[in-house]
């Protein structure tokens, strides 16, 4: 009720002038439910400039999230939206792709719903090649929920599962990526704003399956109950410790407690899409019979 | 009402054949024909069976509870369900799978050598088909006409030829016992019973 | 709408339940199938893998039963008639997205396949278990509409009819087939696509800045748009007002819940269905679905050449349940009997509506296979001879000879 009073308010200083990014999110549902100091934020405006550069008719773009933080960003961004269940944006996502292959499809999610209830979903929509960008999200911990432990935590990182520190292996997502099969894989952090801008941009213009990390800070639970400070001094943190290496061999990438994240492009490949090798197997078995399948928009 | 069994073991085409039957009985003969196959971890590999139900209504019970016929195209089959036949039934073995034990029961007895026709026609695998001409022969559950439409829809389109011989085979050998039959019938009615061809 | 005539493989066919219904599908025009194979529905995949490249359909076999379902609400919104199927535990791991279905009003079809449970269970052989499961399983409040076959024929034409009532309703629709149906062959005719009537889509054709996607129409169910219409619209499975914007307050959820309930509910007339024989002077009224209804019609015919006045309901849309002919019913009969593969689930409806005004009488099996006919009437026999009301749901056990 009270933010509702207060929106209602005209506030003279701030100016009539449009916000930038206007005609993509979807204003009337601003101001978004992250922290202060989040990435998440900072990550939605390398996605929409992105979107803005490739100058795209975005009634033909899809955003597809889960559920956590990241999940709410399929409802701000002003396109054909779904905000699903938790761990299945990637299968949703697929339906509408084959659904009406003529749409670009993105998956927007954070790295507990995509790497863990949805890490199977993950491995075989890059395995087929299913044409999709998956913008990954990571911040180390379920932060929605109050900062769980997640499958990207690293060893010796609290969380409140992992009260005496973390044991397990966490995963290291570009090289999952790649090893099941994805023609593109990117890391940055929420501090490399212009790269991460040109990798989702290329990530888009990819066909198949091309996943863009992005480490974010979580100032409110991962920094908190790391005691690592607030958001500024997580992006100070990968602006010291970020090392950019294009090209990495992707088993190199996994992430240790406060050490150096090696952030870049490290595959851009060639593969038939899941679409491009449907349609040629069933044209050589079926002839005439088969007229390669491009979806009823 | 008519319930049919057709047992022997995977490969044989066992379940294809229940399904020929049945559908020529309800497409092409117009009646009612339902067909179940036995699902169970048998009915991978070893031992299968289909159950034929034909009707002149509909068929409200879909599964066989006392078969009128048996058709048996292995040891096991016959061993399992030889003793649910009921009286009067026909079972209907191939001569060279399934040595049947002499039993007290009332029923009649057709041997076919099915599979020893097939072998003989270049291809053991369409044995259940000979079985099919000699059992649309002998039991007259199903026209022939119906069969032999229903035969090539069913059939890879290759081997249909080889299909139709081997049906004509069995069909013929069944004929042929049946005349025999008759004679004997003639002859002596009281040998019906039990009645052996080999 | 008449059907198109791409998907109708019009002709009599020998078909298996499970065929009959990717058939059904197909004719009543569904274009995607995501599924996971699973006994005994997998020959319903299997059908669609085959069929859909001919006649410019899309078959995929996703990683899991929670990614089918996922798969299949997405095809949904992109304007592609959508279905999957699956058994047992399939079933339990589509929950989560029937809800989702229900909540953002998705049209789609989910056929199981019924086997015997719990768990793996008896994966090859037939049960009714699931019919609760259909009808509470998903977390949250809702109301769902779910057929049940007792043929080949039927499954073909009850899959069209779920296609039509998940477009008019927005509401997925289950096709609750079992096992002992998916296995049958039969003859299936399928008629000419001219013959076969289908409900289109309900699509808004309004302004694109005026689209409220879940703003209901008359009947309490709102137009739908697909993406790529330039309409940008959201949906979420959060609790969320008429834009589809997430709303987490008792009166959005008190508005928003109420209307998914009552579009049911209140068009329950409309999209129940059932058969009935010899109900009028019946003593005794047998009520059953799937292929227990038609096992009963022996044990009908068995009673009645006893002299037993006995009728039958045959559900054949099992929820919405037929509540008000139940307690017509109830008035009118000496007792109520349910055959059902299952040790009591639907008969608590049947009993619910009787409201004690007749004798409830539950025929149970515990999976595996289908009722001996010789039961169902020996509970015939034994309802017809009085009325033990109140005394809650009563079994007749027949002595098993041997």
């Amino acid at each position: 009720m009270c933010a509702q009073k207060i929106a209602e308010k005209p506030r003279p200083e701030v100016a009539e002038e449009p916000h930038p990014m206007e005609s993509i999110l979807r204003m009337e549902r601003i101001p978004h439910i992250w922290c202060p100091g989040c990435g998440i934020g900072t990550t939605v405006t390398a996605f929409a400039a992105a979107l803005e550069k490739l100058e795209w008719d975005l009634d033909n773009v899809c955003i597809v999230s889960g559920i956590g933080c990241t999940g709410r960003v399929a409802g701000y961004m002003r396109l054909d939206s779904f905000h699903t269940t938790h761990g299945r944006a990637i299968p949703y996502a697929t339906g509408i792709k084959l659904g009406n292959p003529k749409l670009k499809v993105i998956v927007f999610s954070g790295d507990g719903d995509l790497i863990a209830i949805g890490g199977n979903h993950f491995i075989h929509a890059a395995r087929r090649n299913i044409d999709l960008t998956v913008i990954c999200v990571n911040n180390f911990i379920y932060a929605m929920t109050g900062g769980q432990m997640a499958p990207t935590t690293p060893p010796k990182g609290y969380a409140t599962t992992s009260p005496y520190g973390s044991f397990e292996m966490p995963f290291n997502i570009p090289h999952l990526a790649e090893s099941c099969g994805a023609v593109y894989v990117a890391r940055w952090t929420a501090l490399h704003i212009r790269r991460l801008t040109e990798a989702i941009m290329e990530a888009l213009q990819k066909p198949g399956f091309s996943l863009v990390e992005v480490i974010t800070p979580c100032a409110n639970y991962w920094g908190r109950i790391n005691k690592l400070g607030v958001g500024l001094d997580l992006m100070k943190f990968y602006h010291q410790n970020s090392v950019i290496k294009h090209g990495e061999d992707t088993r190199n990438l996994g992430i240790e407690f406060q050490k150096p994240i090696v952030v870049g492009k490290f595959v851009d490949r060639e593969r038939p899409t899941y679409l491009e090798a449907y349609n040629k197997r069933l044209a050589e078995r079926l002839g005439d019979k088969f007229k390669p399948y491009g979806g009823e928009a | 009402m008519t319930e049919i069994r057709f047992a022997g073991f995977g490969g044989q085409g066992i379940i294809r054949s229940g399904i020929i039957i049945g559908k020529a009985v309800s497409i092409f003969d117009e009646k009612f024909a339902t067909m179940n196959q036995s699902f169970g971890p048998e009915a991978r590999g070893g031992a299968c069976s289909a159950q034929i139900v034909l009707s002149d209504e509909q068929v409200l019970y879909p599964y066989v509870t006392v078969p009128d016929i048996l058709v048996a195209m292995s040891q096991e089959a016959y061993t399992t369900y030889e003793s649910e036949l009921g009286e009067g039934g026909i079972l209907i073995i191939d001569a060279d799978l399934v040595r049947p034990r002499s039993t007290g029961a009332k029923i009649r007895l057709y041997t076919v050598p099915a599979t020893r026709f097939a072998e003989e026609l270049g291809n053991r695998i369409i044995a259940n088909v000979a079985m099919l001409g000699f059992f649309t022969a002998v039991t007259g559950v199903v026209s022939l006409e119906a069969m032999k439409k229903t035969i090539p829809s069913l059939v890879p389109p290759g081997f249909l030829e080889m299909n139709l011989k081997a049906f004509d085979r069995g069909y013929a050998y069944g004929q042929d016992v049946l005349a025999g039959e008759k004679a004997e019938k003639t002859k002596s009615p009281l040998k019906r019973r039990n009645y052996h061809v080999r | 709408m008449k059907a198109d005539p791409k998907g109708v493989l019009t002709g009599s066919h020998y078909l298996d339940g499970d065929h009959a219904c990717a058939e059904g599908a197909l004719a009543a025009g569904c274009r995607f199938f995501g599924g996971y194979p699973i006994t005994p529905s997998t020959e319903v995949a299997e059908r669609f893998a085959q069929r859909c490249p001919l006649v410019g359909a899309i078959f995929i076999q996703m990683e899991d039963e929670l990614a089918s379902l996922a798969s299949v609400i997405g095809a949904s919104w992109s304007g592609l008639k959508s279905m999957t199927v699956t058994s047992g535990p399939g079933f339990s791991l589509m929950m989560e997205h029937v809800g989702l279905a229900v909540m953002t009003e998705t049209p789609l079809v989910l056929a199981d396949v019924q086997r015997g449970g719990p768990s793996t269970g008896l994966p090859t052989t037939t049960g009714q278990a699931d019919m609760m499961q259909a009808r509470w399983g998903s977390h949250g409040d809702y109301e769902i509409i779910a057929l049940s076959p007792n043929s080949p024929q039927e499954t073909f034409d009850f899959t069209i009819k779920a296609f039509n009532l998940s477009e008019k309703y927005r509401v997925p629709v289950l096709l609750m087939m079992d096992e002992c149906v998916g296995h049958m062959t039969e003859k299936v005719i399928i008629p000419a696509a001219e013959e076969i009537e289908i409900e289109p889509r309900r699509f808004y054709k309004g302004p694109q800045g005026k689209y409220l996607p879940f703003k209901p129409d008359k009947d309490m169910v709102p137009p739908m748009v697909k993406v790529g219409d330039g309409y940008r619209f959201h949906i979420t499975g959060l609790t969320h007002d008429e834009r589809g914007y997430p709303d987490m307050t008792v009166d959005c959820q008190e508005k928003l819940v109420r209307r998914l309930v009552d579009k049911i509910r209140k068009n329950a007339d409309d999209i129940i269905e059932f058969e009935e024989d010899g109900v009028e002077g019946a003593d005794v009224v047998v009520v059953a679905y799937g292929i227990t209804s038609r096992v009963t019609l022996r044990a009908i015919k068995l009673a009645r050449k006893e002299g037993i006045k006995v009728g039958i309901l045959r559900l054949i849309v099992v929820w919405p349940f037929p509540e008000k002919r139940i307690r017509e019913l109830a008035r009118q009969v000496k007792a109520l009997v349910m055959p059902e593969i299952n040790y009591g689930q639907v008969v608590l409806e049947l009993d619910r509506c009787a409201c004690g005004q007749a004798e409830v009488v539950l025929v149970p099996h515990g999976g595996g296979w289908v009722h001996d006919p010789d039961d169902i009437l020996y509970a015939i026999r034994q309802a017809a001879r009085g009325k033990r009301v109140g005394e809650g749901i009563v079994e007749y056990h027949r002595k098993k000879r041997g």
